[in-house]
């Protein structure tokens, strides 16, 4: 007995390094091995010849050609400097967010940092000039980070600072007539990556007060609020997107007076509103049917009337609950902006076909498809990523 | 009963009546609890007893009879309900505190957004509760962080803190690991010699032993009986009170 009170027992060690692990897992039974050399095999008989075909007959250049347009389309070349602003403004936010929340902004700062320090690599390496400006952003994002971690009262700033970020970054691209250094240009010039990211950000954010109201709506006692959400729901719930984005492109512009027809962007964000709300809606609720009856008891035992119960005790626990359900829509619906396509807008993937159609580089599909999967994958990945860490940063009081 | 309103009866209730669809749990409650009176309910599960103190600040309805909690009735307003719910705090078997928040903030939060009370005061109060309850160290901690007994006891300083001149008990220790029901009961104890009114339901014999003023036997959803905890302990006059007694102290 004393010996096992005196010493510091550890776990046994199941695995030691990577031979064993090989063993374990690959080559334990004669059937194993088996199976590991012919799926070896095969992996090698598929990938072969798509190394050959990158390393010596795909034409790269199309890609770098036409960098400009997958990142922002038709937008007028002597106004990207606005682009860029955006990106500056972005960076310090993620700074600023990272120096003041630290943990939980924490996984969100490290992507942007990377992809910033990769972008300046790149840019370098194959000699383009924009490796001046990435280096801006990220000497911007660490400037704000200690900013972040001194500035007194941050928190509210910096949610003061995302929240105008959206009307923002839409001002700028977007211009006005009667702003001399603000020129506006036409939606119908923004396209690739932009566009695709700017519907993105606009149809969640949009929709997630959106759906938060439907989804309390949905558990209303109030049989009018009730019966139109789940009303609003289901409609939209059993139409595909496209029908939607048809709705809003062709049928809108008759609901509205001449004077306020909305042009075809802002139309792909309205049907994209629409449509995300009506699944926010049902994330939402799923966290608010887990929140225990007690936790209502209590807040209204304490005298918090119906509305103080909801903002300040229900719904931050109900969010942080579908926090994997909220990014999972946010994902699928980055996905879905491809659809806008459809309905006239440039976004990455019809970018891609109407470089397909340049006579200099026919029959580059396959180049120009795998760069906007890369694109696509990349932008999922860092988001699954930073919105992991969120979700473990707010977990505190679950443990 | 004395019809005219005594400034000394802080609860009334007048043949109180309540079904579960077509149970009936409460049948015709009626009673009058004094200001600073120390009230334990005890009782067999499903007598009642729970329901009947949800009933008194309203997170149960009753159908029939008429509750009077400080002079106002309780009723379909939801006004008078949230007003008398500033004025009576109350302790749950599942301490139910709010995991999101830490302690502090738990007991900061009803202060400062029902009555407005400044942050700084509401933060003092609440450390001086913290320290009355033993707890003074846990106040940046996270619920989910803290022992059984040592929640409960934020549970005892997050409805003080609203300063209530009633608090109910709603079987506060029967979550609880034996060697943390004691030190629940101890700040129980202390805040029934502060001169609180309370209405507890619990099955500690010894608490209501050493403060209740009166024990109320709940059966059925009737009062059997009630009385000092001398005469409930000594003299019981109900077999049903005798039987239960005898079951709850032979060890």
């Amino acid at each position: 007995m004393a010996a096992i009170d005196s010493v510091d027992i550890r776990p046994p060690r199941l695995v030691v390094g990577p031979l064993a692990w090989l063993r374990k897992n690959l080559f334990s039974t004669w059937y194993n091995i088996a199976l590991t050399l012919f799926a070896a095999w095969l992996l090698f008989l598929l990938i072969r010849p798509a190394i050959q075909w990158a390393t010596t007959e795909a034409r790269w250049g199309v890609i770098e050609a036409n960098l400009t347009l997958f990142m922002v389309g038709q937008y007028p070349r002597d106004q990207l400097w606005r682009v860029w602003l955006t990106i500056f403004v972005l960076a310090g936010l993620i700074g600023l967010s990272w120096g003041v929340w630290k943990n939980v902004a924490r996984g969100f700062a490290f992507i942007a940092l990377g992809a910033g320090v990769s972008f300046i690599a790149i840019a370098l390496f194959y000699q383009w000039d924009v490796w001046t400006q990435w280096l801006i952003a990220v000497a911007i994002l660490l400037a704000f980070y200690f900013i972040g971690l001194y500035l007194p009262r941050g928190a509210l700033i910096t949610a003061l600072g995302w929240f105008l970020y959206f009307p923002f970054i839409f001002l700028i691209i977007a211009g006005s007539k009667y702003i001399t250094a603000l020129p506006s240009v036409a939606s119908n010039l923004w396209g690739g990556l932009l566009l695709t990211l700017l519907l993105t950000v606009v149809g969640n954010f949009g929709a997630l007060p959106l759906g938060i109201l439907l989804a309390l709506g949905r558990r209303s006692k109030l049989p009018v609020i009730k019966y139109f959400s789940i009303g609003y729901i289901e409609l939209i719930r059993g139409v595909p997107l496209i029908t939607i984005l048809y709705t809003a492109a062709v049928l809108l512009p008759y609901f509205l007076p001449i004077d306020f027809r909305p042009d075809q962007v802002v139309r792909a964000m309205i049907g994209l509103i629409m449509f995300e709300a009506a699944y926010q809606a049902e994330n939402v609720r799923g966290g608010l049917q887990a929140i225990d009856r007690g936790q209502y008891e209590a807040a209204h035992a304490l005298g918090l009337n119906g509305a103080q119960t909801t903002v300040l005790i229900i719904l931050p626990q109900a969010l942080r609950a579908v926090i994997p359900a909220l990014s999972n829509s946010f994902i699928s619906l980055f996905k879905d902006t491809s659809l806008v396509a459809i309905i006239g807008l440039f976004e990455i993937v019809r970018i891609s076909r109407s470089i397909l159609a340049q006579s200099d580089w026919l029959g580059t599909h396959r180049e120009v498809f795998f760069f906007a999967f890369v694109i696509y994958w990349l932008f999922n990945l860092a988001f699954t990523y930073g919105s992991t860490r969120v979700e473990e940063a707010l977990g505190v009081g679950k443990r | 009963m004395n019809e005219t309103n005594n400034q000394e009866e802080i609860i009334i209730c007048r043949d109180v009546h309540k079904w579960f669809d077509q149970f009936h749990v409460l049948k015709g409650i009626s009673l009058t609890v004094q200001k600073g009176e120390v009230i334990v309910i005890f009782g067999p599960s499903g007598s009642g007893k729970s329901t009947f103190i949800r009933c008194l600040n309203r997170l149960e309805e009753h159908q029939k009879g008429q509750i009077i909690v400080d002079g106002i009735e309780l009723g379909n307003d939801i006004r008078n309900v949230e007003k008398i719910r500033q004025e009576v705090g109350m302790v749950f078997q599942q301490f139910n505190l709010f995991p999101h928040l830490t302690v502090i903030q738990n007991i900061t939060l009803a202060p400062s957004w029902v009555r407005r009370t400044p942050k700084a005061q509401s933060r003092e109060l609440a450390m001086q509760l913290l320290r009355r309850v033993g707890i003074p160290e846990q106040a940046e901690k996270y619920p989910a962080q803290l022992s059984g007994g040592q929640q409960q006891r934020v549970a005892i300083a997050r409805a003080l803190a609203m300063q209530p001149r009633i608090m109910l008990f709603d079987e506060p220790t029967s979550a609880l690991d034996p060697e943390m029901i004691k030190e629940v009961l101890d700040v129980m104890i202390e805040l029934a010699k502060t001169g609180m009114t309370i209405v507890a339901v619990t099955h500690e014999m010894g608490f209501a032993r050493a403060v209740a003023n009166r024990m109320i036997f709940f059966d059925k959803g009737e009062i059997v009986e009630q009385g000092t905890p001398h005469q409930i302990f000594n003299e019981p006059q109900s077999d049903r009170t005798k039987l239960f007694l005898s079951q709850i102290l032979r060890h």
